[in-house]
């Protein structure tokens, strides 16, 4: 399926700002999944120059500057995506004491990089605690993760406003509440404790879900889920806030340890310190002879 | 009979310097097993004998007043006392012969070679870890291993250019390096001091030793930053990177910075601009080639590194990242300031340099290895716990000096987060002699040397920084906890070559002039340090005044001293016995009266601390002498007042002096105007302010009233020579506020501000763009035109006169902020903006 991404950030603020550097991880990456076929990056007032490149993560990045004084600033960022549908069904695999600190293979001990605690998400007993229950011995590692997605997803209450970007995953653990973000940290917290390799995936939902198939929670916003290294499989995404392996309605921007590395937007301002910010995404299906014109 | 009189020759002096020196089985670095002396100490020691330790001792309080006179200082954490604390420098340095101290520098070279090729590998392909040399835990975890700078193309692909290993002699006299540095490793400045200081204690010693000179590290290192920059390469623009005067070593940078002859900024100095680093000036932004950093690398870029620190340049990164400016050492290098690294070093050099490593590492054990952590669990009270990870300020656990139960907890936080820690072993064993007390002990010791990348490879200070125990047990050999340092002399076999780092003939300087390259912060900075002075001194003279008719008047008030003590203090005083004694004295003394003496002299030492590559030796000693006696000052409870009047004497001078030497040595540049304007600026207020506090009141005492006005604006003589002892309000307000010829008059220092504004550079030349001296014209067009003697009326009283005293100190207050928002604009903090977030 083709899905067009509108995605905008918009800063008014208090003063007039002399000079801001700005960071995007905005543009959606190649996935053995999913293709970028276009792609529009628009920044009003218009920079002097965007630069882009790849981050540390293999996901696309740019960077920009305004050197003019100014009071606003937007970011549009419009992609185009083919996305293959997913997989159907929990895939099969080994049990997952079999995958805890895995270099069995070139694949698997690359993967090792995810294993570690980061910035936004520790590895601790309590975490590990919480998802033993779905680690029972020599359970298949897919079944068991996705056993821990539905707990998180039955077990913890979706509310916007209670937590925020710096919220330690423990504090959501203890109130069992949070956004896409805190269930995402919180599930590779977990799974990291128990010496798995698990990484964050910043994305967007498809806004208006498909005829007969519910609204996607999140889908107003950026979204976020989980990917786990599953040996002989590969990367396999699992969303805790839907209870689902993410498919044709996800679409990835890219991936990283935490929020910390991949945050949509970022930036510097000189003064400043009064603002306002406004974010919106839409994610609508293209039929094919439209997205051929496009 | 001692051992060393078998050796030395039969004086007695042998006695004073080493009589009682008894290092323990341990190697020692002065004296043989047997207890003879080593070879190259003899001359040293016999010299020192003839010295006699009267004389030392005498040489060492004057290496001491030096260093304080010099301002050598470290500043301690958490220290109530204050920021600095004086350097401690120890008489005795530590000799070593030339051949092994080469030999020992090329081991280090190739050390640091091997660490910047592991880094140019940890930030390029990861070999190291993928081949299995390297565990993956021990990168992907560490906070230092900035995944950002991953992929950056640097100069010469050089990543270490100022590498530091602390090493410690075993017991049997090999050297282990015990730490690497290799961040932006402190002290290579503090050992140039200590040369200073000690050559200078001990000339004719330090001559006889042939000691090797350090100015030759500085030029390869000179060089090597020079040669970084990616465009200017003819007379690239260096800057050096403090944190600023609150980092435990500003005393240092501000140091090498003037040495080194380079720009110290603090992040705020720098601005990037499509991805190319400025220097924000007076005259304009200046391109930025090398910045060779003292800040710790995630600070250096709040946008793509550290998001919480202000310390550092937004966009730094990119402008790396496209070659526009090189830093030195290069972002990302601390993640191996880590013991961690050192079970893997040997391995690490056969696979990237193809060799032994030479210069072997203190044993080591990283914990999260499963067998290294079996063996520190085993023989955990014996070893040496410390960080894995890079860390600020984290002291290293000595398991032996541990509790039963300290040593269970120490062992469940290993098993707990076993890849946190690393072990070491115990081995600063060998001892050298140290003056303590005026008597020679031996002391545990570790030494710094420093290497510089030059060319293909690295080369050695000839001398270093070596630190020692505070008592003789410790271990610990911590400046922060109070232990001392040495300086290293490298004893050559002939005599020794003087080299200068003034560059060589054969490179012509280009000529500068006017110093237009002003960083606009330091403008501020010495704007407000002017302010300061003026005002101190002001407060002083005033002060000064009460005090003196306070003690004539045995406390019987009068008008003038409530006059003027109201319009010290800022308040109004009862005109009743003794009511002015009270605020006068916390206006004077209490650190935590607003606005009062102990303040202002506090913003001077701060101002002039963060200007201390501006503000000379000389000038900067005055200040220190006149904030020590005001903070050291005890009042007489019995007699408040005593001795009050010669400490503002005393401060008085101390400000004029400090004033008359700063602007004395400065050229008329940009410095000196910002300087003196701060001044001026002050100086017009406050006498506005003295004359709208005590003229302006109508009252009967008037002329002893006028007469406490003139002294305290320091023109009695004037008046008295021009009226001679007949006091008319009109007259001294005429000298004080109207007359330009009059130097301490209102309109003199209006003139010479005016004069200053108008040689600024500025973007526009346009009247309508120069907001500051249209005020300024403004201000000195209504004070010519006021009729000083009507405005005053019969006796001196009226609200005219008032009027435009308020008017003017209002007005002036407005060309300080508009002079602010035109030249000091950039000021302004910098805020991060994370986004909101996935999903809210």
């Amino acid at each position: 399926m083709k899905l067009r991404v509108r995605h905008t950030t918009a800063y008014v603020y208090g003063e007039t700002v002399p000079l801001c550097h700005n960071l995007v991880h905005i543009c959606p990456r190649d996935t053995h999944h999913q293709r970028l076929l276009e792609y529009e990056l628009t920044i009003v007032p218009t920079p002097v120059a965007v630069r882009t490149g790849e981050d540390y993560f293999g996901n696309s990045v740019a960077w920009f500057s305004l050197q003019e004084p100014h009071r606003e600033l937007s970011i549009t960022a419009v992609s185009l995506v083919d996305i293959a549908k997913g997989v159907s069904g929990t895939p099969l695999s080994d049990a997952w004491e079999s995958a805890v600190h895995s270099e069995a293979t070139t694949a698997d001990a690359e993967a090792r990089a995810y294993a570690f605690e980061s910035p936004y998400i520790p590895i601790s007993p309590k975490l590990a605690d919480y998802a033993r229950p779905s680690f029972s011995p020599n359970r298949p590692l897919a079944e068991a993760a996705v056993d821990l997605m539905r707990r998180i997803h039955r077990e913890f209450k979706f509310v916007s406003g209670v937590t925020a970007v710096g919220t330690p995953v423990l504090d959501v653990l203890r109130d069992r509440r949070g956004v896409c973000q805190d269930f995402s940290h919180l599930m590779v917290g977990c799974l990291r404790s128990l010496g798995l390799a698990a990484r964050y995936v910043s994305g967007y939902l498809l806004t208006r879900p498909p005829p007969g198939k519910p609204r996607l929670v999140g889908c107003d916003a950026s979204h976020a889920w989980v990917s786990l290294w599953v040996p002989g499989y590969g990367w396999l995404d699992l969303d805790p806030t839907n209870d689902c392996i993410p498919g044709e309605s996800h679409v990835t921007v890219g991936w990283a340890r935490d929020y910390g590395d991949i945050g949509p937007v970022r930036g510097v301002i000189v003064g400043g310190h009064r603002h306002s910010l406004k974010v919106s995404v839409d994610v609508e299906p293209i039929e094919e002879k439209a997205a051929a014109r496009a | 009979m001692h051992p060393l009189m078998t050796d030395v020759a039969e004086s007695s002096a042998v006695h004073g310097f080493a009589q009682s020196y008894a290092p323990g089985d341990a190697f020692d670095e002065m004296v043989e097993a047997d207890g003879s002396l080593r070879p190259h100490w003899r001359m040293f020691v016999s010299m020192l004998d003839d010295l006699g330790p009267d004389e030392l001792q005498s040489r060492w309080v004057d290496a001491r007043r030096l260093i304080h006179d010099n301002g050598i200082t470290h500043n301690v954490y958490g220290d109530a006392s204050g920021l600095d604390r004086p350097w401690n420098l120890d008489a005795i340095p530590l000799l070593t012969e030339q051949a092994a101290w080469d030999a020992l520098s090329g081991d280090l070279a190739q050390r640091a070679l091997l660490l910047d090729r592991l880094l140019a590998d940890l930030y390029g392909p990861r070999r190291t870890i993928s081949e299995g040399l390297l565990p993956a835990e021990l990168i992907y975890t560490s906070h230092a291993f900035l995944r950002p700078c991953h992929g950056i193309d640097v100069p010469g692909e050089r990543r270490l250019h100022l590498y530091a290993a602390d090493m410690v002699r075993t017991a049997g006299g090999g050297y282990s390096v015990l730490s690497d540095r290799t961040q932006a490793p402190f002290g290579a400045g503090y050992a140039l001091e200590n040369r200073i200081v000690l050559s200078r204690v001990l000339p004719t010693v330090f001559r006889q030793c042939n000691v090797l000179r350090l100015a030759p590290f500085f030029v390869a290192l000179r060089r090597t930053l020079s040669g970084l920059a990616p465009s200017n390469r003819d007379n690239p623009r260096v800057v050096l990177l403090t944190p600023g005067p609150y980092s435990e070593t500003y005393f240092e940078h501000a140091y090498l910075a003037r040495y080194l002859g380079y720009t110290l900024v603090q992040g705020n100095d720098l601005t990037v601009r499509d991805a190319r680093v400025f220097l924000k000036t007076l005259g304009g932004l200046q391109r930025v080639d090398v910045i060779f950093r003292r800040v710790d690398d995630d600070y250096c870029d709040p946008l793509e590194l550290n998001a919480s620190s202000y310390l550092g340049v937004p966009g730094l990164l990119q402008a790396v990242r496209e070659r526009n400016v090189a830093v030195a050492n290069a972002l990302g290098s601390g993640v191996l300031q880590t013991a961690g690294f050192m079970p893997y070093l040997p391995k690490l050099c056969r696979f990237l340099l193809g060799e032994d490593l030479r210069a072997p590492s203190v044993r080591s054990w990283w914990c999260g290895d499963a067998s290294d952590r079996q063996y520190v669990l085993d023989n955990l009270s014996s070893l040496v716990i410390k960080s894995a990870y890079p860390s600020r300020g984290a002291d290293p656990t000595f398991a032996a000096e541990l509790s039963k139960d300290a040593l269970g907890e120490l062992a469940d936080s290993i098993r707990a987060h076993p890849g946190r820690f690393v072990a070491q072993e115990q081995v600063m064993e060998a001892t050298l002699p140290a003056l303590i007390d005026n008597r020679v002990e031996p002391r545990r010791f570790v030494t710094r040397a420093y290497l510089a990348a030059d060319g293909d490879g690295y080369v050695a200070m000839a001398g270093g920084l070596t630190r020692v125990t505070r008592a003789a047990e410790s271990f610990v050999v911590s400046l922060q906890k109070g232990g001392g340092s040495k300086d290293i002399w490298v004893q050559s076999n002939g005599p020794v070559s003087q080299i200068t780092l003034l560059t060589p003939a054969t490179e012509k300087v280009a000529l500068s002039r006017g110093g237009a390259d002003l960083p606009s912060r330091v403008a501020d900075d010495l704007y407000w340090l002017g302010r300061y002075v003026q005002r101190s001194e002001a407060a002083v003279r005033l002060a000064r005044a009460v005090v003196n008719r306070s003690i004539e008047q045995g406390g019987e008030g009068g008008r003038p001293l409530t006059l003027l003590t109201a319009s010290l203090v800022g308040r109004r005083i009862d005109s009743v016995p003794y009511a002015c004694e009270r605020p006068l004295l916390s206006f004077l003394f209490d650190p935590k009266y607003p606005g009062g003496l102990r303040t202002n002299v506090n913003s001077v030492y701060r101002l002039a601390r963060l200007l201390r590559d501006r503000v000379s030796v000389d000038a900067w000693r005055i200040l220190q002498s006149v904030e020590t006696n005001l903070t050291q000052f005890k009042c007489d409870l019995d007699e408040p007042l005593a001795g009050v009047g010669d400490l503002l004497n005393e401060m008085v001078i101390g400000f004029a002096a400090f004033t008359g030497l700063s602007t004395d040595s400065m050229t008329r540049g940009l410095a000196y105007r910002f300087l003196d304007m701060g001044q001026r600026v002050e100086r017009a207020g406050t006498t506005s302010h003295l004359l709208r506090d005590t003229i302006v009141t109508p009252g009967q005492d008037d002329s002893l009233l006028l007469e406490a006005v003139l002294e305290v604006a320091d023109s009695s003589l004037t008046y008295r020579r021009r009226y001679l002892t007949h006091m008319e309000a009109h007259a001294v307000v005429d000298l004080l506020l109207a007359d330009e010829t009059n130097p301490r008059s209102v309109a003199f220092q209006l003139a010479a501000i005016d004069d200053h504004l108008a040689r600024l550079p500025r973007e526009s030349h346009h009247p309508h763009g120069q907001p500051d001296r249209q005020l300024m014209l403004k201000l000195r067009t209504a004070i010519q035109l006021a009729d000083v003697e009507s405005c005053c009326g019969p006796g001196g009283n009226g609200p005219p006169l008032s009027a435009l005293l308020d008017d003017t100190i209002e007005q002036l207050e407005g060309v300080s902020v508009t002079v602010a928002q035109t030249f000091f604009a950039h000021t302004k903090a910098t805020s991060v903006l994370l986004g909101l977030g996935a999903g809210r």
